[in-house]
């Protein structure tokens, strides 16, 4: 392990900071969480990725305090954290509407939690503008929460929440309410606040853009379990299953039977009259198991004329052009039925390019490319 | 604006007609010189210096104060523990039936209410006077309250009490710092419908009276059974006033407050 990268999940010697444990939680016949196991390192910044109804918030409340599990442990530094009330617990909370008390100032909000240790008041004093000055609130620390903006209240919320000196920062869907442009700043903003303090982040997140950009690693979830963890590079180009890569992005999914072709290397037979697909995959696939070729439109080139040097190419039909300014999607349909997508760069003005709807177009992709997953 | 049609002109006019009529007669002959309410005889104040003479007047009055201070307050503070019990307290055994019965006095005959609580007075030997009173207010008061607290609370943003709690709140402290202060204007509502119905309430009060202690609804009443006089007119007129007073102040306040509101938000987002 080199000190520029920090990747304590793939040490051996580190002792995760939560450790969930087989942890299972229930209300009636719902099963919100299903025996779950994960370690969150100190100093990540870890995204809980899925569906709205997949558990992770339901993860998060049980970290705060608010739930308790059914089955399982939660430690916190090696303490079991389920006896503990919220109160007296070393994590705070970014709550997804903020919370802020409408009926203090920003500065009453940010001292609130450090008035309940009894912290002396010049600490107190410091602290809060310590905090004003992190989050650049120091014109509005008089103001109510009703009296600035959007971006603001979320700068206050995160303020408060780190005040208090947290070893775990809890961030609940923490840039929902904000206008795109806004979101990615505050993005930026906040991994560069993580870094400052060094405090572990955990966010909760429905948006898989935001999750890649701000975690060192993403834990994919789906109706309580975890699918996937892993960092977003991984995640994005090595899913472990049809559901991840389907959920990160947008992914061609073509189906076939793979036939092992040398080491990690696999023919795939997807349709019969059209010659297999060349495929190098990490995840290991017996003879003829029913698999699916993932792959990303970006990585899929599309051109007039047939490549010469490709590993695979097909020929199909533009159907249909999305133009989205920096790039355009061309939605291929090959003779078999099946639709590809393929993305480019629009390097060149729109008038000066060489194919348009209806046009027949081959696309091409090398062999590593895409990944096979097993159904 | 749309001029409006003859038929809505004539429609608004007589309903208010209708609902004010009989204030507005009540109010000029409270300012008649003759002792026959239904003569005009000329505009005089002699009914206004003749109420503050009367000493019985002046004791209904103060004891109608006394308990519809009580009573208002001590139903406020059991009403606002129902509701928050009642909207917070999660699924219990019979808490359909709970909320059931706080509602029940709601729309229960006043008669029965009044007769009920005069009966375990009697039954446990309690004098009847103030005291009995302002129970009897409580009682009835504190389903209202209840009903006006727990409408705000269903409202409330629950992740506020979570963040108190987050931030090392005990769960009592975060109903003190974050919860109260916010919800403060419904008590306050609260309280002020209790306050009124107290002050009015006749039936009830003349169950649970003594001869110690008449409210001031007990006195007009029996004041009126021995015929209308100009003095009670003035006694209504003052009431009318203060009501009056009261209502455009609070409407008034909350107008300030929410366009004030308003001017800030759009201040903070400009900025």
């Amino acid at each position: 392990m080199t000190a520029s990268e920090f990747e304590p999940w793939n040490d051996p010697e580190a002792k995760p900071l939560i450790h969930f444990q087989n942890v299972t939680k229930r209300y009636g016949e719902f099963t919100a969480i299903d025996d779950l196991t994960i370690g969150i390192y100190e100093k990540e910044f870890y995204a809980l990725l899925g569906p709205s109804g997949c558990g992770k918030t339901t993860l998060m409340r049980m970290l705060a305090g608010f739930e308790t599990p059914s089955e399982g442990t939660i430690r916190l530094a090696g303490q079991d954290i389920a006896p503990v009330p919220p109160n007296k617990r070393a994590v705070n909370m970014m709550f997804q509407s903020y919370a802020l008390f409408p009926h203090l100032s920003v500065w009453e909000n940010i001292a609130f939690g450090l008035k309940r240790e009894k912290m002396p008041k010049h600490d107190i004093n410091d602290r809060v503008d310590e905090m004003l000055r992190l989050t650049r609130l120091e014109k509005f620390a008089r103001r109510k929460p009703h009296q600035i903006s959007g971006g603001q209240r979320q700068r206050v919320a995160l303020a408060r929440s780190l005040a208090k000196h947290p070893k775990l920062l809890l961030l609940d869907e923490p840039l929902g309410a904000l206008d795109k442009k806004l979101r990615q700043e505050t993005q930026f903003e906040l991994m560069d606040i993580q870094e400052k303090t060094g405090t572990t982040f955990v966010i909760v997140t429905h948006d898989q853009e935001e999750a890649m950009t701000v975690a060192s690693r993403v834990a994919v979830m789906d109706h309580g379990k975890i699918i996937q963890v892993a960092t977003p590079d991984r995640i994005y180009e090595n899913p472990n299953s049809v559901y991840v890569a389907d959920f990160i992005g947008d992914v061609n999914l073509i189906a076939g039977t793979a036939k092992p072709n040398g080491s990690d290397t696999y023919a795939l037979s997807w349709h019969e009259g059209h010659a297999p697909l060349t495929v190098q995959s990490p995840n290991p696939l017996s003879d003829g198991q029913n698999c699916q070729l993932a792959i990303r439109p970006e990585k899929v080139s599309i051109s007039t004329e047939k490549p010469e040097q490709a590993d695979n190419a097909v020929q199909g039909r533009i159907l249909d052009i999305a133009y989205l300014g920096n790039l355009s999607t061309y939605h291929v349909e090959l003779p078999t039925g099946t639709m590809i997508k393929a993305q480019t760069a629009n390097t060149r003005r729109i008038a000066r390019r060489a194919y348009t709807w209806e046009d027949t177009v081959w696309l091409s992709w090398t062999a590593t490319a895409g990944v096979l997953l097993a159904n | 604006m749309n001029r409006m049609s003859w038929f809505n002109a004539v429609s608004l006019t007589l309903g208010f007609a209708f609902l004010y009529i009989p204030m507005v007669i009540l109010i000029i002959f409270s300012f008649n010189e003759s002792k026959l309410v239904t003569v005009w005889a000329g505009f005089s104040t002699k009914w206004y210096g003749e109420l503050m003479q009367n000493e019985a007047f002046l004791n209904a009055a103060w004891v109608t104060i006394k308990v519809a201070v009580f009573s208002s307050t001590i139903a406020t503070v059991l009403g606002t523990i129902a509701a928050y019990v009642m909207v917070r307290g999660g699924r219990f055994m019979g808490r359909t039936l709970f909320s059931g019965m706080i509602y029940a006095p709601l729309v229960m005959p006043e008669v029965i209410t009044g007769l009920s609580l005069l009966l375990l007075f009697i039954g446990i030997g309690l004098d009847r006077g103030v005291l009995t009173i302002v129970l009897a207010h409580t009682t009835f008061s504190m389903c209202y309250v209840s009903v006006v607290v727990s409408s705000r609370l269903v409202t409330f943003d629950r992740s506020l009490e979570e963040a108190a709690l987050d931030l090392g709140c005990s769960p009592a402290e975060a109903f003190r710092l974050v919860t109260l202060p916010i919800i403060a204007p419904a008590v306050i509502s609260g309280w002020l419908l209790a306050f009124t119905l107290s002050l009015d309430d006749l039936v009830i009060a003349s169950f649970t009276s003594g001869p110690s202690a008449t409210t001031l609804p007990i006195k007009i009443f029996s004041a009126v059974r021995l015929g209308v006089s100009p003095e009670i007119n003035a006694l209504s007129t003052i009431m009318i006033s203060i009501v009056t007073v009261g209502v455009i102040t609070a409407s008034l306040v909350t107008k300030h407050q929410m366009t004030r509101q308003k001017r800030e938000e759009q201040a903070a987002e400009r900025t």
